[in-house]
């Protein structure tokens, strides 16, 4: 009976301590990369075909999910709006929106799926196939080769595909409210104008950033801890998506307290 | 100099492994450590190179411990072992002639050229000539075993392990891979460990051979004297009957 009554508690004790051990495990992945970083020859070429992979390729996804949001806030504002708020307001709203928060979030989310996957499904792929092993015999550092240049490409690359997608929002904005909405330009840029600050763009470029280290060193975490062959990849790399999923969104909220 | 594991313990969970296995290779011979699948034989070569670290004991190189090395160390020391995976590991994402030159690529001073020559030297050696542009996936299970030595003699290191070279080949290309562990002795001096449960191979390449069995060293010794050994489970395993392993 007692045995019974604490098999719950049991089960929680053993996912904290598991959840401990894990982030212990993924600080001290973080910590040889930080140690690796005076290795550029080792990890400088790999740099450059990272900041391909997870930056200029991830473009194409990242503007057709800023199109649609950028046109759904400009619809869904006027339709708020209508009567009580000025129209011009749909600027206030589409720019502000995009910019302090949809653009770096859906951007994080959707390269937390097409980025952070990618890199748990390759270095767990790599890991069971002993090629991450052999990587250590021929005397490269897995933190110094593999996740090092990835990390680093995704902390380059997510706010500049955050900023396109931001700018794409925007412009998809615009143009809904002047196609669909009768607002004209002039009206929409002072909606846009309206209550800008240069801060709001600081706050997406941290928010984005810290987005890139997270998804990228999740990745690598997940995908280098990974056991248990083709199984284990996809454990691990649907482990990768939900861990940098909840990371994104918490995170969103700590730089809103800290931040704003 | 000499690898040599002494006393290795080693556990996953509550599974024992290792139980105080202790092996020599030394200088310009090949061993071979035989055993049973699952008797422990791939933990044992990865401990030889630090891929895995023993829970007891220690693994001496050239007189060095190399528990007691700091990372650095550890990987200029592997820079003298070569390792050559059961089913390869070779990088997928690169060319034969890219996973050859890797290992290459981390000597100072070599340059591209030097390194160009070396990888075609090294793929000449195992009779791949031309395959240098091709891919992991464009080669047969014996030819990406063939540029998995390739790539661990290009550094040209003192000592090669070979796990299971053999496993899972055809007779002919398990002979050919026989006589390319050989060449790499006689021809570079490399002193090689090669783990197999392969019998007949173990006989053509083995200068010594080593017995694992419930994790220590059961049989230590020559071809012949496996052979007239008189203990029920080096008879049992190398007759291929697990009986005698239950007789009295």
């Amino acid at each position: 009976m007692t045995q019974r009554l604490l098999t719950p508690f049991s089960a929680i004790g053993r996912r904290g301590s598991a959840l401990a051990a894990g982030i212990g495990r993924w600080g001290i992945l973080a910590g040889r990369a930080v140690a690796a970083f005076p290795q550029t020859n080792i990890w400088g070429r790999v740099l450059i075909q990272q900041l391909s992979r997870i930056g200029v390729d991830s473009v194409p996804i990242a503007l057709f999910i800023a199109t649609f949001t950028g046109i759904v806030l400009s619809l869904q504002a006027s339709y708020t709006f209508t009567g009580a708020v000025p129209l011009y307001f749909v600027g206030v709203l589409v720019g502000k929106t995009m910019m302090l928060e949809l653009g770096p979030v859906l951007t994080g989310l959707v390269l937390s799926g097409r980025v952070g996957a990618s890199i748990a499904a390759e270095l767990g792929t790599m890991r069971v196939t002993e090629q991450v092993d052999a990587l250590e015999t021929m005397a490269y550092p897995p933190a110094a080769y593999l996740v090092l240049p990835r990390v680093l490409a995704g902390v380059i690359m997510f706010p500049l595909v955050t900023s396109l997608a931001i700018a794409m929002g925007i412009v998809a904005g615009w143009l809904t409210a002047l196609r669909l909405l009768d607002l004209s330009t002039p009206e929409f840029v002072s909606g846009l104008t309206l209550f800008f600050r240069p801060f709001d763009v600081t706050f997406a470029f941290i928010k984005a950033t810290s987005f890139g280290l997270a998804v990228t060193s999740i990745g690598c975490y997940f995908g280098l801890y990974t056991r248990g062959g083709a199984a284990g990849v996809g454990r691990n790399t649907t482990r990768a998506v939900v861990a940098s999923c909840m990371v994104i969104l918490a995170l969103d909220a700590f730089w809103a307290v800290v931040l704003l | 100099m000499s690898i040599e594991l002494r006393g290795v313990h080693k556990a996953f969970g509550s599974k024992r492994v290792l139980r105080g296995f202790s092996v020599v290779a030394r200088e310009g011979e090949t061993l071979v450590i035989l055993g049973e699948s699952g008797s422990g034989k791939s933990v044992a070569l990865k401990h030889m190179v630090g891929l895995l670290v023993p829970d007891r004991g220690s693994i001496v190189v050239d007189g060095r411990d190399a528990n007691a090395l700091e990372r650095e160390e550890l990987y200029e020391l592997r820079r003298s072992v070569g390792y050559v995976f059961q089913f390869a590991a070779l990088f997928d994402s690169m060319t034969v002639a890219e996973n050859v030159g890797m290992g290459l690529r981390r000597i100072r001073g070599l340059a591209g050229a030097e390194i160009r020559g070396r990888v075609a030297e090294s793929l000449a050696l195992v009779e791949l000539d031309g395959y240098g542009n091709r891919f992991p996936s464009e080669l047969s299970g014996g030819q990406r075993k063939r540029v998995g030595i390739a790539r661990a003699i290009a550094t040209r290191p003192k000592y090669l392990l070979y796990d299971e070279p053999t496993t899972g080949l055809d007779p002919v290309t398990k002979t050919v891979i026989d006589r390319l562990i050989l060449k790499m002795r006689d021809e570079l001096g490399v002193t090689g460990v090669v783990i197999t449960h392969d019998i007949a191979s173990a006989y053509r390449i083995g200068d010594r051979l080593a017995m694992l069995h419930e994790g220590r060293c059961r049989f230590h010794g020559s071809a012949g004297e496996i052979r007239r050994s008189g203990d029920p489970v080096v008879r049992g395993f190398i007759e291929g009957r697990p009986e005698l392993w239950e007789a009295p």
